[in-house]
């Protein structure tokens, strides 16, 4: 435990105090900046992302160390990126893998069930979260199981797999250290590879002060890494059984693979002797070759390192012991369907596009209220509810960058788009959205009465005309100055000045 | 060959000398330059926002306005991606076609079509940041990006090159969006602020005297948000600065 001291005993240059007026003096309090939490969520009203993304940049501290954190990745991808000659041809590949295995998607996974079966697994369909809950509790009944440990998995959030669980009473015990952190906070991941990464370490310290009576004061990342080893290990050694996801699903040999860097997953699959990974039906791939493919890309463009610490095949299960694999469909086939959204079922979960999103880095996971946060999330959130996540597309400068780094290609910013005039076509759209664009529309439609809008030559008018800023409010000068009004329009200018041409150009 | 003048709405509004540069530096090349004086806007607000019959009206009107030119030149990339691979609210007749293929970003049109190679009337002895369009970047593909693998080129710095005097600040982040992103700048406004006071703390860091860019809009929003953080820097369209604007 570091001590607290007043400052000017640790100063050399201040006036010393002497021992009564140090212990009779009222330490300056160091309570560090409260943790902003995520979007608030009313039932299927619309999520607020900017609400919540507000209360995050008001957050001074935790703001600058995500973006930092964040953009510290980005770069480190970019000099992995630098180190692959081939690194366009790569993502090029990996798209077209991706979309060759969708567009035969029922006949690899066919052949995956087949291979798995004769390896030992045994392979169980899900057709939605629920679905797939119950299928998993029902091998948990059956073996007697009291507590599961499992490595994180997205899939498992989609499914709302943790609180389910506890309602059915089996303790689950997420091994993960992020994943673990969000579990004993109760909050959802924020991130899909560095799920705790909008926690400062002094969050995490009161977190495990509270959960698992870590000295509140001392926020050294090794010492809580090491709380959180001493009180975590015991759980894993006495489950009963362990839960995976799975990155990749090898159709042609009927196996699996999990990429960690804790090593988690194996511990969460070879611990106890029976192991369920739950797997989205998109994850699968043909054969080994394509899975070099990905390997060399996925912790490339998440973390920027060369391979993750882990890449663990599984292919059956160990003497004695069982294997399950639960394929999960939850919307994935309809989305498959999607003219305009299917690509986004390419994606491997690598968080390269959050990393790079400057509205993500600036928001926090958290803010956008929904299971898949950041550019991803834009375009996956509406296909599991139109009306609760309809704002969420807005969420975005249209800036591209998280096209650019995806792995696998998919056009992020292009889908973000396309999703607001969908989400516009169906009604989706906030009233206030509606009527200023309308509005908008017909004004600049109009020569004569886009002109007579202006607030030119007429008053010092500090305001912008409506259809620019769109809002009575004034929400643009909160923070911006205005631009000041010049004394002319370039049109008025020109008028003046090119008289000749101004009568050849009317149309 | 004849140019029809594009000049984006808040430009003719807020910023006429952008298009006022536009216009002399087209015609230094000795083209025949109209301006359509019942031109509004590209309809990018409304399509934007997701609003694309909205945006029809406007659209029809565009290329009523501009059918008859050759080229369509504009100082605005982000007009220009619009125009070009947006514009899809109307029929795709093939005066629409004409005017979606033919409509060019002024450096664009400057590089690729023209081929300026000098502006000896240009000459701006500054130390200037260069700000690219997040359309005119990515969409436009007028520089090369830092997200992708490949050979580093720039179209508006290679036109600057030939200014006389000019000197180059490096940003840290010199590819990251500023925050404008249209109608994001209100209806998201505490990110758009937060995105263009970290923009402005680069280009600050940077030793910048002067901040440049193709489009004027990323520049309105930087430029509100550097005043009110009192920061001196100022904001000059590249439209100026090759048309030999001395500061």
């Amino acid at each position: 435990m570091t001590a607290e001291l007043h400052e000017e005993l640790t100063d050399p240059n201040a006036d010393q105090l002497d021992h009564g007026a140090a212990s009779s003096r009222p330490l300056k309090s160091r309570i560090s900046e409260p943790q902003p939490r995520g979007a608030k969520v009313h039932g299927n009203r619309p999520i607020d992302q900017s609400e919540a993304a507000n209360r995050f940049i008001a957050a001074t501290e935790h703001e600058a160390m995500h973006d930092a954190r964040l953009w510290d990745l980005r770069q480190k991808r970019d000099k992995e990126m630098h180190g692959i000659e081939e690194w366009e041809e790569l993502r090029d590949l990996a798209s077209g893998i991706k979309e060759h295995t969708l567009s035969k998607l029922d006949y690899y996974l066919e052949l995956f069930e087949k291979n798995a079966t004769a390896n030992g697994i045994k392979v169980h369909w899900a057709k939605d979260g629920a679905e797939h809950n119950a299928i998993v509790l029902d091998i948990l009944r059956k073996k007697g199981v009291e507590r599961l440990i499992k490595s994180k998995s997205m899939l498992t959030e989609e499914c709302g797999f943790r609180h389910f669980m506890a309602e059915n009473n089996v303790e689950v015990i997420e091994t993960d250290l992020g994943e673990r952190i969000q579990q004993l906070d109760d909050e959802a991941p924020s991130h899909v590879v560095v799920p705790a990464v909008h926690k400062l370490r002094t969050d995490v310290a009161g977190v495990f002060a509270k959960t698992i009576g870590s000295d509140p004061d001392n926020a050294d990342a090794h010492y809580l890494t090491e709380c959180q080893r001493e009180a975590t290990r015991p759980l894993i050694l006495s489950a009963q059984a362990g839960m995976t996801g799975g990155n990749f699903v090898v159709a042609e040999t009927g196996t699996f693979v999990v990429c960690t860097n804790e090593g988690n997953a194996d511990l969460s699959a070879n611990t106890p002797p029976l192991h369920i990974a739950s797997i989205g039906i998109e994850k699968l791939i043909p054969g080994l070759d394509d899975l070099a493919v990905f390997v060399r890309l996925l912790s490339r463009s998440a973390l920027g390192s060369p391979i993750t610490q882990y890449t663990s095949h599984f292919r059956g299960p160990r003497e004695g012991g069982e294997m399950h694999v639960v394929l999960v469909d939850n919307g994935r086939s309809a989305r498959l369907g999607m003219e305009k959204f299917w690509p986004g079922l390419k994606c491997i979960r690598c968080g390269a596009c959050m990393n790079t999103c400057p509205v993500f880095r600036r928001s926090g996971g958290l803010s956008y209220g929904a299971t898949y946060a950041g550019p991803i999330g834009l375009i996956i959130d509406p296909t599991f509810n139109v009306h609760k996540y309809r704002n969420l597309p807005y969420s975005s400068t249209l800036n591209g960058s998280c096209t650019n780094v995806c792995p696998v290609k998919i056009n992020i910013h292009e889908q973000i788009a396309d999703w607001r005039k969908t989400l516009a076509g169906e009604g989706e759209i906030s009233p206030v959205k509606k009527v200023m664009m309308k509005a908008a529309g017909e004004v600049l439609a109009s020569p004569v009465v886009y002109r007579a809008s202006l607030p030119l030559g007429r008053s010092a008018l500090r305001h912008l005309p409506h259809f620019m800023l769109y809002n009575k409010l004034n929400t643009w000068g909160r923070k911006r100055d205005i631009p000041e009004t010049p004394k002319q329009t370039f049109n008025e200018w020109y008028r003046k000045n090119r008289k000749q041409q101004a009568e050849g150009g009317k149309s | 060959m004849k140019v029809g003048l594009f000049v984006p709405c808040y430009v003719d509004m807020f910023h006429p000398e952008t298009g006022i540069a536009t216009l002399e530096l087209l015609e230094r090349f000795g083209l025949s330059v109209e301006y359509p004086v019942d031109q509004t806007c590209c309809g990018q607000p409304m399509t934007n926002t997701g609003c694309e019959r909205e945006a029809a009206k406007t659209e029809e009107l565009f290329v009523r306005n501009f059918e008859k030119y050759d080229y369509i030149v504009t100082p605005s990339g982000s007009c220009t991606n619009q125009v070009r691979h947006n514009m899809t609210a109307i029929e795709q007749s093939d005066a629409v076609k004409h005017v979606r293929s033919r409509t060019y970003e002024l450096v664009e049109f400057l590089h690729d079509v023209l081929k300026v190679d000098a502006f000896p009337w240009a000459e701006f002895p500054h130390r200037v940041a260069l700000h690219n369009n997040c359309n005119t970047l990515r969409n436009l593909r007028i520089a090369s990006m830092t997200e992708r693998r490949e050979e580093p080129f720039s179209k508006p710095k290679a036109l600057l090159k030939m200014v006389k005097g000019i000197e180059f600040a490096d940003l840290t982040r010199p590819d990251e969006c500023c925050g404008f992103g249209g109608t994001f700048s209100v209806f998201e406004e505490g990110v758009s602020a937060k995105m263009g006071q970290d923009k402005v703390t680069d280009q600050l860091k940077s030793g910048a005297e002067y901040v440049t860019s193709s489009d004027s809009s990323c520049m309105m929003h930087q430029e509100g948000c550097a005043r009110r953080m009192g920061a001196n820097l100022k904001y000059i369209h590249i439209a100026q600065i090759l048309n030999g604007a001395r500061a």
